[in-house]
């Protein structure tokens, strides 16, 4: 446990910012906005609710995984992951540390829902940039390249 | 309705609908690594995993409903042909790079419409998977589309293979909108949706489509009927024979 005295949500929390997404290891579940939920009952037992970015995203499981992991190796014994839908994750809730990682990682991030998504090349800032594939490495990603200084890139979608 | 499928009425909606996704997933499967080039294979991929991950949400929530201990794994692997209940189409195979996208493109029309109506589901579940659905289906269209245009307005031999394509797809799409007692029984709860009523606004879609691709719509009226009841073309056994191998030859296996 974190604190001396009875764990508090908060503690769990904390606890969760070492979860990350696999595909992006430098963001947590909290910073690309999975994590949506932590309930910590009197007994102890802890319900945390989780949201596919992607129908089909494959790091559910491994994320599940690791929110068992880290919460059972930090004492606690009842440990539940559930995953909910609605509402259905945005690229509107990555917060702008999210969006800073994002760009340090030269991947471009995605801009507001609802306008036409100016992307800046990550490596020189060029607004010249062209779509070389709709799709990505991943389902959150498609690939780009700039045109002024060449480099290729993947771009978080806006969805 | 099928009362192979499933026994609760929502349990066998929900499941008709995870088998469309689960089928049209194995069928863009068999395309990775085939396609003309890789930034299409990635596209595919995407896709299948999309409409494999909208199964694997449904599959599982039909289990729930249910509640006789099938899993959402034993929905999609143990099920027979008879016992699918997913729309003809998407169990079409396809001889060439045209045919995968005029089956995507009629069937992801198809699904925005769905997934928007269905996003106001009075089902929670329901209306949460439509709502992360209609998202990925409205970008798979965007790409669909884009590619029967692409190659519809071509070349010559470009636009006879997607014109040919069309017309070998366009007898399994008049099913998406039928309808039976289910849908109405599911429409009337809020659950679910009329299909009829999704069928102006697809047609409206489809036609800008085959008239921006300079295609012709195809005329033939016949339209093939029967997946809904379990009754498929010849194409699913074949399918299914391949996709439940494993799990069929070695049950309840893990990774």
């Amino acid at each position: 446990m974190v604190s001396a005295g009875p764990a508090t949500e908060s503690d769990v929390r904390e606890i969760l910012r070492s979860v990350v997404d696999p595909d992006l290891p430098f963001l947590s579940i909290e910073d690309i906005a999975i994590l949506r939920d932590v309930h910590l009952d009197e007994g102890g037992a802890v319900r945390v609710s989780i949201t596919p970015t992607y129908s089909g995203c494959p790091a559910m499981d491994v994320i599940t995984e690791d929110i068992v992991a880290v919460l059972t190796g930090a004492g606690f014994v009842d440990v539940a992951v559930d995953v909910t839908y609605a509402p259905a994750w945005t690229t509107d809730w990555l917060s702008d540390e999210a969006r800073e990682k994002l760009a340090a990682n030269r991947i471009a991030p995605p801009g507001p829902i609802g306008v036409v998504d100016e992307v800046l090349c990550p490596a020189c800032s060029s607004h010249d940039v062209r779509t070389v594939s709709e799709f990505g490495s991943t389902a959150c990603k498609s690939i780009m390249v700039c045109t002024t200084c060449r480099e290729p890139f993947d771009h978080f979608k806006a969805i | 309705m099928n009362t192979l499928t499933t026994r609760t009425p929502l349990a066998t909606y929900v499941v008709r609908h995870a088998d469309d996704n689960v089928i049209l997933g194995q069928r863009l499967a068999e395309y990775i690594s085939r396609a003309p080039e890789l930034e299409e294979d990635l596209a595919v991929a995407n896709f299948a995993l999309d409409h494999i991950g909208v199964a694997q949400h449904l599959f599982a929530y039909a289990s729930a409903v249910e509640g006789d201990g099938r899993d959402a794994d034993a929905l999609a692997m143990l099920r027979s042909e008879r016992e699918y209940t997913n729309l003809l189409l998407v169990e079409q195979p396809h001889a060439d790079f045209a045919e995968v996208m005029a089956r995507q493109c009629f069937f992801d029309a198809y699904q925005v419409l769905l997934w928007r109506r269905l996003s106001a589901s009075t089902d929670e579940t329901i209306a949460g998977v439509a709502q992360r659905a209609v998202k990925e289906a409205t970008y798979h269209l965007r790409h669909s589309s884009g590619w029967v245009v692409r190659l519809g307005d071509g070349t010559d031999e470009s636009h006879g293979r997607m014109q040919h394509a069309v017309d070998r797809m366009w007898r399994f799409t008049g099913e998406m909108f039928e309808g039976d007692d289910l849908d109405r029984e599911m429409a009337a709860l809020g659950v679910g949706v009329e299909p009829a009523d999704l069928e102006e606004e697809w047609q409206a879609t489809v036609d800008s489509i085959l008239e921006e691709a300079t295609l012709t719509r195809p005329a033939d009226p016949y339209q093939a009927t029967g997946g809904r009841r379990g009754l498929h073309t010849e194409f699913l056994g074949r399918l299914l024979a391949e996709m439940q191998w494993m799990q069929r030859s070695y049950g309840g296996l893990t990774w």
